[in-house]
Parts: structure tokens; C-alpha cells; sequence
């Protein structure tokens, strides 16, 4: 809402500069997000004084003036303007200035004289058509000081970011009401306006849906003479932003932004049939609007429409055919409120958003038209002459009387926190036009008509609160309950996942959700913005992959990226299932280089398998934790907890340049999202579920005290053999129960096309005694034959 | 004979004394304690030959020169190695250290988590929930009219007829409600999505955080007292200014805001001239939103709050462009971990 502050001192004369309005209005109404001095074109110039005056000596229209500007010395200045007085004040363009028409000013040469800027006219500065004389000013301003602010008729726009509960605000004088309570200054009213009627002519109005329109009043009024505006109207419009078009247009505008009730005046002679109707859209009818764009209308939509075609938008934008012209001398005005929820969906269905549509959408109420009528009526007639022929109108009885509500004082002081008497609520809540009576310690209340947003008592306090001033309520903290709410496990998860990965070197990534293919079971948006972006993703490395791959179109390869995240696939319901995971991509260098290591190597599938193992064992410390080859080749490994498929660590394909190293990924499922609503609409589920916090803490074993034994086992191991090394490792690990405390595969040679050397290093410990040589030859013999046994791996001759 | 040992130590102790390198003090060990032509075993070997009056006191001095000797030896080595280390020309110190690579969080994240922490030290816990959610979670239960203008901030992205992405970190506070009686205390992190065209200052997908507080007698003053602390604790300025505001879910409704920290309140253009930088909205809880949780509305109150930590996080690093946040450029991110 654009609101200028000249004019809403005719309403409530405050005193206050701008400025101090707009922080008024931000501290008790609304935010002023902005405070717009207008005539900016004016800012460069000042005020002078003239010092002395003589006339030009090769002239004998031109003075020689000097001229005090604020600065050091006067300026020597020529005017041809014959009003200049000695000692008097006028608008002055120094050097350097900008005239509204783009003229820059200039030192310049004058019949032999210098001029060093310009006194200016009325006219030059765009403040009216005088160019008899330079604009002589009364003002105690010292020269210099800048011309806008002694401006008679200077403006200020405050652009006020109006909340959508509170339409009253969308005018002057719904704006000036909060300003007259918050200041204690008094609102003024308009006098009772006063027009004669002339011979009665008929136009029917017929509403066909009574909620569509509960109020219409039409005016009828005949022999207006239409023609541009007058200069104050113009202004007060153009503060505004709007563009003065034409007497009658204008006015019913100057009733929009001052009063909040939108109108629409219709050209009385193209309106056939003598008939106004309210009414759906009929299937497929069209709509010529007035910015001249053909409208298809749908059956959920209100036109107004005559005895034959619509020619209106209801509470939107009129027709062009009705439209009223200069030529135009008998008009249908009309004044009436349209449903909210109806206008809004009228106006994001075709896209056509306007002042008029924009109030009604946030609810226009019905007393404002009866409000605004005469006085709407009076100022037509005044700018436009002719006289009223009638006042046809259908109002709908009231669907509901004003509420009643009680303000209890102890309610109060529960939800502000402070005491406030019932007085101080009452003087607060009267100023701003409630009607409020004492019921013991408690107040009832009815609110005026055209606070729509006031339903409850809490609507009450929040009046109370506001209007007393959120500053003056104290900020020091008081004594409260610890929550009982448990903390997510998941949180835990993801801080101990999150504080290994960035220890590791990694950087966390925070991508978009959207991709443009999800896979079968993708899960699809109604209304995307674009195609690219069309599903919810499935998997976390697709979209780590692509942000690699803008990393490697800088040349950076290098990358260490991880993400915890939320997937979305197709379930059994209609929400999708939300899946909580991790995942981790990296490729390049396994270090940064270093002069003793100038090319490391990169990280390859090892670094992968032994990283998803560390990162699937934090997140699930006390489960089981397998990696097995995948079958399919699609991933290298699957990652199993407690036998259950987690996740994969794979290879990445990824759209890289030939000097891209490999990128290998690491994703698995953290947890599976509850969506299934919690309790019914109105109810709570307390007591359904288990409070209890399960978080792991590992057990204490004590540092071995007695030595351990190495030793080195080199095996033979065919590349047919089922399981590879890890079955030769498995029965390692089983045959020795308590004395073999570590197996590690330490090296691989291969020896021929089918059969690689792979070596152990076993690490014998008793936990009680010091082993002997003769024991661990013994078990290490054991342990070799087992393998022969069951595998037939044989150990590599030495 | 004891006069002689006396003397081979002596000349031991200044053959060691002029051995320069490790080879010259093995030279002096061979010539006096080697195994085979050692003179301290040309000694040994004369041992046996003496008198036992005399074999005693020249054993006992033999095994005495010795132990001297061979500590010699050891000290001179020791003595020499040290020096060979100080004096090696090999290593030049002034050249870098091995570096390891370095990680981080998100800017946002880093943001959540220091909000987090701060609300944790006041008795907060952390509540999470689905981002794919029904209008009655995401708008009904958070006392939205239908087709109201107050859902014009909330651009939605539809699953289908139902299911929408939650446009707000809210719908939490509505399955907190009804899962978990008051005191109720809660930080609500999480994604959000609006149907906004991706640009410098928009994204249709952000984290949001939000706050909830509720028990019996929880005010207004514990909602301008808890986020002015919070303000101090994360801004290091307790100077806030309370905006009246509207949101459906919440009466009645505060912006916050707080000192601008670059201009001190004198206006710069990082606040658009205004002295304050707008950081969350706030306010009481309706008891619509109560009494739509099964929440007894007459018995308990209380507030909520919820802010942008992206905006934070463009504020707080001087980032120009949001897309910065998600574009994931590796030599970005990596020099605003903290």
C-alpha cells in the first residue's frame, strides 16, 4: 500500500516529518518498508538568496545577480526574470544541477557575463505553469539548504507492506484511524455530503448468487462532462503511483486509495437492456478487459454483465466496450462488495491482479459501500457536473450480527505476560473504534465494522499488545520446565556421520531436491517450474554427482563431497516415503601433493569399501555390519546391517573430462521417515510412544598385558575359488577362537594367470600368559591344515 | 701390571677424546676392547698367570678400565651422532608440512548448529519431521483460512490433490503437539520448498529452523526475553526491535529484528539504510493451532519463532548471491568451513 503523507494529513494532522510517521506506523500498525521523498527530479536543487541585483550592461531584460548558495562566496548569476528582488529567496540550480526536463546546468557566457547557475520558475521545476517570474520563496531555510524540504506542497510516499488480515489498512483513511489513536490526534470526519437528484431513470440490478455479491449499489448519474482531472487530484494520484486518466476515472480511484472501496463507473449508453447483473461466466464467453486483453472466462467465474454480454470482471477490472471516454455523458457507477475466495481465484486464474481486486480478495466490507456513497456521489458531481437519476442497489440481508466478545483481564495477563488493568485495554481498544463496556473485571467488546480480521478474544489481545506498544513489554528471561520432548536418535547419527566425514576432509553439500528423472518408483511434482525439475529425487548420489560435476567444469578434481538427506520414492499411500541417508563421493587425490609426494595417489575402490565400513558401523554401532560384492556390477559392494541391504558403494559414472580420476560413492539409509499423521485432527497420541533415549555406549576391555606373536602366512590362492581371499580370511578368523587376536591381509602378488600369493599377517595373544614359539607353530600348522581341508588353499612354498 | 691398565685407559680415554667420526671411535674400540686383538684382552690372557693375591685386584681393575672404556665409547658415539644431526645439511625447515585435506560443514549448517546450541543451553530439544506433508498439516491445523491472501508467501509445490512440501518447518509443531504434553520446548530444523523461481535471492528449496515453547503460563515477555537472548547469544547484540506482524498460526505476531552490525544502526546499505536487519517472525500461539493439536488452550500457551538460516548465512558470510549456497564449489565451501 502506497500511502503519501499529505494525504493522509487530511485526515489526521500529526505534525510528525515523515520519517517519524513511517516509524510510528512500523512500531504500532505496520511495516513502512520504504519512505519515498517524491520529486526526486527536484533533490539538486537549493535554495538561494539574491545579494545583489544590477542590470546586465549590454541587456536590457537581464540582470547581473550574486547570489549566496550556501557556499564560501556568491555566485555571480544572470536572470532574466523581471520579479528578482534583492534579499529574497527563490529555487536555485547551481552548476552541476539537473532540471526536471534534463537540462543540465552549466557555467555559461551571457553577452560577456558568466553565469554560474539559474534561479528557476514555477514552470522550469514542474511545479505548475507560471513563467512569469522566478518562484519567490518564504522560508526562514538558509541558502544551501536543499529546495525539497521547503517545498510547499512537498510529499512523501511511505510504501506500507500491509498485513494480509488487516484490509482497513489498505487506505488513507484506514491508515489515518491508527495514526489519530497511536498520536491522540484527532480523525477527521468528512461533512455530510449534499447533492441534488435529478429525473428518475431505471437500470435493474439482478444478483444472481447473493454471496457473490452481497452488497451492489449502483448510481445512476447523467450529463457528466468527462475531462482532465484538476492539478490536486492528479497529484494526490500520482503520489500514489497511479497515472490520473480522466475526472470520473480519477475520482473513483481518489475513493480507492483514500477510502479502500474499489468502483467501477460503467458508460451508462453502452450497457443495453437497461439491466446490471451479477452472474457467473457462461461457458466459454469472452471478456475484452480494459487493458485490452481478450479474456476466457469459466463458469466459477463473476462477470457483470448487461441485458446481452459481461462488461466487467467482478471486483476486477472492467470492460473495454463499457468503458467510459470523453465522449461519455450518462454513467453507471457501481459500488459493491464481491466474495474474497471467489475474486482471488478469478485473479490467479487469469493472472490479472488490481487495486480493486487485491482489496477484495482480502474482503471488502459491506458497510464501507454505504460508507462511501454520498461521499463518492458529491465529489463526481463536483468534477464532473451532472446529476444523480437514480440509486438502484441490492443489498443482502447480514448473514451474521457483529459478535460480542469478553476480554477477560486474567487472560490477558497469561498470554502478554504483564499486568494490564481492564481501563488501560478498554482506552486502547476504544481509540481505534470498539465499543467497549465493563462487565466486572472483565470487558466486553464489539468490534467496528470494518475490522473483519476480529473473531476471538485472542484477535482482542493482540490489539491490547499491539497498540500499547510490543517496546513496552519488559524482555528478561523467566523460570521455565526443560523441555520434555526426547531428542531424535537420527540427530545423534548424524553429528557423529557428519564430524567423521569433515575430519576426513570432506565438505558437506546442500543441494537442491528436484531432478529431472527419479527412476520407477520417482516420485512426481503437480506443478514443477520447470522439466529439469519435475521429481523429487531418489538417491542422494545423483545429485552429489552432478555438483562434482560442476566442480570438475572448474578444474577442480579433487572432491570430497557428503550430504545426510531426505529421498522420496512411490509408496502404498498417497504421501511418499520419506527416506533419511547418508552419502559420501570422492575422487582425485587420496592427499593434498606435497614436495616429497607431488603426485599422490587417488582414492580407489579401497578407500571406498574401507570408508562405507567406518561410516555404516557409526551409524549403526551395535548391528552387524557386511559389505558383499554386489552381483549386479551396477555398485561394487552392498552394505548389510544385521542382514538387511542398507546401501551400495559404487563406482560413478559421471560426465567427466579425460583428466577426471575415477569418483567412487558411498550411500546408505540412516532412517526411514514417520509420515502417518500422528494423531486425528482436534487429538493428541500422548503416551503412544516409548520415551526412552537407546544410545550406544561401548564397554571397557582392558590394554592386553602379555605379548603378542606375528607371524606372516603367504597362501596360494586360485582365482577359482569360491569367496576369493575373504572365504580364506573367514576360516582364519574361525578356526582360532581365543589366542588368534588379528587377522590382516598385508600384501598380493600374483603368481600366474589363475592364482595370486595373498599374505596374512596373524597376531597371536593369550590374554593370561606369554605364548612359546612351539605353541604358535603349532596352531599356525593347525590353521594351515584347516585351510587345505576346507579349501584346498595350500600355503606358497618359500 | 695395574700401572699398565692404568695407562691404557689413559690412552683409550684420549684416543676417544681425538676420534672426530663414528668410524676413528670404532678404530679405538677394536684396539682396545676388540675381541680378538683388543689390548684389554692381551690382559685377560695374562690372568690367569698371576698370583691369586695379585689376580684379584687386577681382575677387579681389569672389569673396572673396561666398563670406563666401553662407557666412553658409547657417550663419544652418542656425543658425535648429535653433532652429525645438528650439522646435517639435508633437511631445509623453512619448507612446508605435509598438509591433510580439509572438510566442513555448510554455511547452513554451521548456522543451524550454533542456533541449536544456543537454545539447547535453555532447556530446548530438537523435533523433526516429514517434508512431504497434507494441507492439514502444512495449512488446516495451522489455522490458514482456505484460499486465503496469507497463503500468497507460501508458493506451493503439490504432490498430488493432498500432498504438498511443506512451504514451513511448522507442521512439526503440530505433530509435536499432539505426540508429546507439555513442557514442550522444541527446535525444528529442516527443508522447506516454495514454488519460487530459483535466482540471486530466492530458492525453491531452503532450510528453515523454527522454535516452540509451550506449558502453562508461557507469555509474550518469555517470548521477547527468550529471542532477545538469543539475539545477544548469536548477533552479540541485545538491541532488537519488535515489529507487529500476521501469520495465521500465531497471535499476537512479531518480526524481530536486530541492530545492523555493520552500521551499528546508523544505516549502511547492508540494511537498506534502516539500522536494522530483519531476522524472524514470531509470536503467540493461536489457540486455534492448540485446540487443532488436542492441546487444551485455556491451560497452556506459548510462542514460536522462524527464521531463514540461509539468509542468516548470506548475511553473516557476505554472500551476494544465495545459488552460492548451492552451487557446492569446492574452493568455496572449503574457505568458509569454521
Amino acid at each position: 500500500m502506497n500511502a503519501s503523507t499529505s494525504w493522509l494529513a487530511t485526515f489526521v494532522d500529526t505534525g510528525l516529518t515523515p520519517q517519524q510517521l513511517a516509524d510510528l506506523i512500523t512500531s504500532r500498525v505496520a511495516t513502512v518498508d520504504a519512505v519515498e521523498p517524491l520529486r526526486s527530479d527536484l533533490s539538486t536543487i537549493i535554495v538561494g538568496r539574491v545579494v545583489t541585483a544590477e542590470r546586465h550592461p549590454d541587456s536590457d531584460h537581464l540582470w547581473l545577480t550574486t547570489v549566496d548558495a550556501g557556499g564560501a562566496e556568491a555566485l555571480e548569476v544572470i536572470c532574466g526574470a523581471p520579479n528578482v528582488t534583492v534579499g529574497a529567496k527563490y529555487p536555485f540550480a547551481p552548476v552541476g544541477a539537473t532540471l526536471p526536463g534534463g537540462l543540465k546546468i552549466e557555467k555559461r557566457k551571457i553577452r560577456g557575463k558568466t553565469s554560474n547557475g539559474m534561479l528557476c520558475s514555477s514552470r522550469e521545476l514542474g511545479l505548475g505553469t507560471d513563467h512569469e517570474g522566478i518562484l519567490a520563496l518564504s522560508t526562514d531555510a538558509a541558502p544551501g539548504t536543499p529546495f525539497l524540504q521547503v517545498l510547499p506542497n512537498a510529499d512523501t510516499r511511505l510504501v506500507v507492506d500491509v498485513l494480509a488480515n488487516r484490509p482497513d489498512l489498505l487506505s488513507h483513511r484506514g491508515l489515518a484511524r491508527e495514526i489519530a489513536a497511536a498520536t491522540g490526534k484527532p480523525l477527521q470526519t468528512d461533512p455530510a455530503p449534499t447533492f441534488s437528484t435529478g429525473p428518475a431513470a431505471t437500470v435493474r440490478i439482478a444478483v444472481e448468487h447473493a454471496t457473490d455479491s452481497p452488497t451492489y449499489m449502483g448510481a445512476i448519474i447523467k450529463g457528466v462532462k468527462i475531462g482532465p482531472s484538476p492539478q490536486w487530484l492528479v497529484d494526490r494520484l500520482a503520489a500514489v503511483g497511479v497515472r490520473a486518466i480522466n475526472n470520473l476515472v480519477d475520482a473513483t480511484n481518489y475513493m480507492l486509495h483514500g477510502y479502500g472501496q474499489p468502483m467501477h463507473a460503467f458508460d451508462l449508453d453502452k450497457l443495453a437492456g437497461g439491466l446490471v447483473q451479477v452472474r457467473r461466466a457462461r461457458p466459454n464467453e469472452k471478456l475484452v478487459t480494459l487493458d485490452g486483453v481478450e479474456r476466457s472466462l469459466d463458469a466459477e467465474m463473476v462477470v457483470i454483465a448487461d441485458a446481452e454480454r459481461a462488461q466487467g470482471l467482478a471486483g476486477i477490472m472492467g470492460g473495454r466496450t463499457s468503458e467510459v471516454s470523453d465522449t461519455t455523458t450518462n454513467v453507471f457507477l457501481e459500488i459493491a462488495t464481491f466474495d474474497p475466495r471467489r475474486t482471488r481465484r478469478t485473479s490467479r486464474a487469469l493472472g490479472l491482479s488490481t487495486d480493486a481486486s487485491y482489496r477484495y480478495e482480502r474482503g471488502v466490507p459491506r458497510e464501507l459501500a454505504e460508507d462511501v456513497y454520498g461521499t463518492t456521489l458529491q465529489l463526481i458531481l463536483s468534477l464532473c457536473g451532472g446529476t444523480i437519476a437514480g440509486s438502484p442497489a441490492v443489498v443482502a440481508a447480514p448473514e451474521v450480527e457483529r459478535q460480542r466478545l469478553t476480554l477477560r483481564t486474567t487472560r490477558v495477563r497469561t498470554i502478554l505476560g504483564v499486568d494490564i488493568p481492564s481501563a488501560e485495554s478498554a482506552r486502547l481498544l476504544s481509540a481505534v473504534g470498539f465499543q467497549v463496556a465493563a462487565v466486572g473485571e472483565d470487558l466486553s467488546v464489539i468490534a467496528p465494522w470494518f475490522r473483519t480480521d476480529i473473531a476471538r478474544e485472542i484477535d482482542l489481545i493482540e490489539e491490547v499488545a499491539r497498540l500499547r506498544g510490543y517496546e513496552t513489554f519488559p524482555s528478561d528471561l523467566r523460570p521455565y520446565r526443560p523441555s520434555a520432548v526426547p531428542d531424535p536418535a537420527l540427530l545423534d547419527t548424524t553429528r557423529r556421520l557428519t564430524d567423521t566425514l569433515v575430519g576426513l576432509g570432506f565438505l558437506e553439500a546442500r543441494p537442491l531436491s528436484f531432478v529431472a528423472d527419479a527412476g520407477p518408483e520417482g516420485v512426481r511434482l503437480l506443478n514443477p517450474l520447470a522439466d529439469s525439475e519435475s521429481y523429487l529425487r531418489s538417491d542422494l548420489l545423483g545429485p552429489l554427482s552432478r555438483r562434482a560435476e560442476y566442480n570438475l567444469g572448474r578444474k577442480q578434481g579433487d572432491l570430497r563431497l557428503f550430504e545426510i538427506g531426505t529421498v522420496f520414492r512411490r509408496g502404498p499411500a498417497t504421501r511418499p516415503i520419506e527416506e533419511v541417508r547418508v552419502a559420501a563421493l570422492m575422487m582425485g587425490a587420496r592427499r593434498p601433493p606435497h614436495f616429497t609426494e607431488p603426485d599422490p595417489p587417488s582414492f580407489d575402490e579401497w578407500d571406498a569399501k574401507g570408508l562405507g565400513e567406518r561410516l555404516a558401523s557409526l551409524a549403526f554401532p551395535q548391528a552387524s555390519v557386511e559389505l558383499r560384492p554386489s552381483p549386479t556390477g551396477e555398485s561394487l559392494w552392498m552394505i548389510g546391517i544385521n542382514s538387511r541391504l542398507v546401501g551400495t558403494i559404487s563406482r560413478l559414472r559421471l560426465d567427466a573430462p579425460a583428466w577426471a580420476k575415477p569418483a567412487y560413492g558411498i550411500e546408505f539409509l540412516l532412517e526411514t521417515t514417520e509420515t502417518d499423521p500422528v494423531a486425528p485432527p482436534g487429538s493428541n497420541a500422548y503416551g503412544a510412544v516409548n520415551a526412552t533415549k537407546t544410545r550406544h555406549i561401548p564397554r571397557y576391555t582392558p590394554a592386553p598385558t602379555f605379548p603378542a606373536m606375528e607371524r606372516d602366512v603367504s597362501l596360494l590362492v586360485p582365482d577359482s575359488l569360491n569367496g576369493g581371499a575373504g572365504a580364506v580370511e573367514a576360516v582364519l578368523r574361525n578356526v582360532e577362537g581365543g589366542v588368534l587376536e588379528g587377522v590382516r591381509l598385508v600384501s598380493e602378488y600374483r603368481l600366474s594367470a589363475g592364482e595370486r600369493s595373498v599374505t596374512w599377517r596373524l597376531t597371536f595373544r593369550h590374554p593370561t600368559r606369554t605364548l612359546t614359539e612351539k605353541e604358535v607353530d603349532e596352531r599356525q600348522r593347525k590353521l594351515l591344515r584347516t585351510l587345505e581341508t576346507e579349501l584346498g588353499v595350500r600355503q606358497r612354498a618359500v | 701390571m695395574l700401572d699398565e691398565l692404568q695407562d691404557l685407559e689413559t690412552r683409550a680415554l684420549r684416543a676417544l677424546a681425538n676420534a672426530a667420526t663414528p668410524q676413528q671411535v670404532e678404530e679405538v674400540r677394536v684396539q682396545f676392547l676388540g675381541r680378538a686383538h683388543g689390548e684389554l684382552n692381551g690382559f685377560m690372557a695374562k690372568l690367569p698367570k698371576l698370583s691369586p693375591e695379585e689376580r684379584r685386584p687386577a681382575g677387579k681393575m681389569l672389569n673396572d678400565v673396561k666398563e670406563h672404556i666401553t662407557e666412553a665409547i658409547a657417550d663419544r658415539a652418542s656425543e658425535l651422532e648429535a653433532a652429525s644431526v645438528r650439522e646435517a645439511p639435508a633437511l631445509d625447515l623453512s619448507m612446508p608440512g605435509r598438509e591433510t585435506w580439509r572438510g566442513g560443514r555448510h554455511p547452513v549448517t554451521l548456522v543451524i548448529e550454533e542456533i541449536e546450541q544456543i537454545f539447547r543451553q535453555i532447556g530446548f530439544t530438537i523435533a523433526l519431521g516429514p517434508e512431504a506433508e497434507t494441507e492439514w498439516y502444512n495449512f488446516g491445523a495451522l489455522n490458514f483460512p482456505p484460499n486465503h491472501p496469507a497463503m500468497d508467501a507460501h508458493d506451493t509445490i503439490y504432490l498430488s490433490d493432498d500432498v504438498l512440501l511443506r512451504t514451513h518447518t511448522s507442521p512439526v509443531q503440530i505433530r509435536t503437539l499432539q505426540r508429546w504434553a507439555p513442557p514442550i520446548r522444541v527446535l525444528v530444523p529442516g527443508n522447506v520448498y516454495r514454488r519460487d523461481p530459483f535466482d540471486a535471492s530466492h530458492a525453491p528449496g531452503f532450510a528453515q529452523i523454527e522454535g516452540l515453547s509451550i506449558d502453562e503460563g508461557v507469555s509474550f515477555v518469555d517470548l521477547k526475553a527468550t529471542l532477545t537472548h538469543f539475539a545477544r547469544e548469536f548477533f552479540g547484540t541485545a538491541i532488537t526491535r519488535f515489529r507487529p506482524s500476521f501469520f495465521p498460526f500465531t497471535e499476537p505476531s512479531a518480526e524481530m529484528d536486530v541492530q545492523c552490525r555493520l552500521c551499528k544502526g546508523a544505516g549502511c546499505s547492508a540494511c537498506k539504510g534502516t539500522g536494522w536487519m530483519e531476522i524472524l517472525g514470531s509470536g503467540m500461539v493461536h489457540p486455534a493451532v492448540l485446540e487443532a493439536s488436542g492441546v487444551d488452550s485455556e491451560r497452556y500457551s506459548g510462542w514460536a519463532f522462524g527464521m531463514g538460516p540461509g539468509r542468516v548465512a548470506l548475511q553473516r558470510y557476505g554472500i551476494p548471491d544465495i545459488r552460492a549456497l548451492y552451487d557446492t564449489d569446492v574452493r568455496v565451501l572449503g574457505a568458509l568451513s569454521e
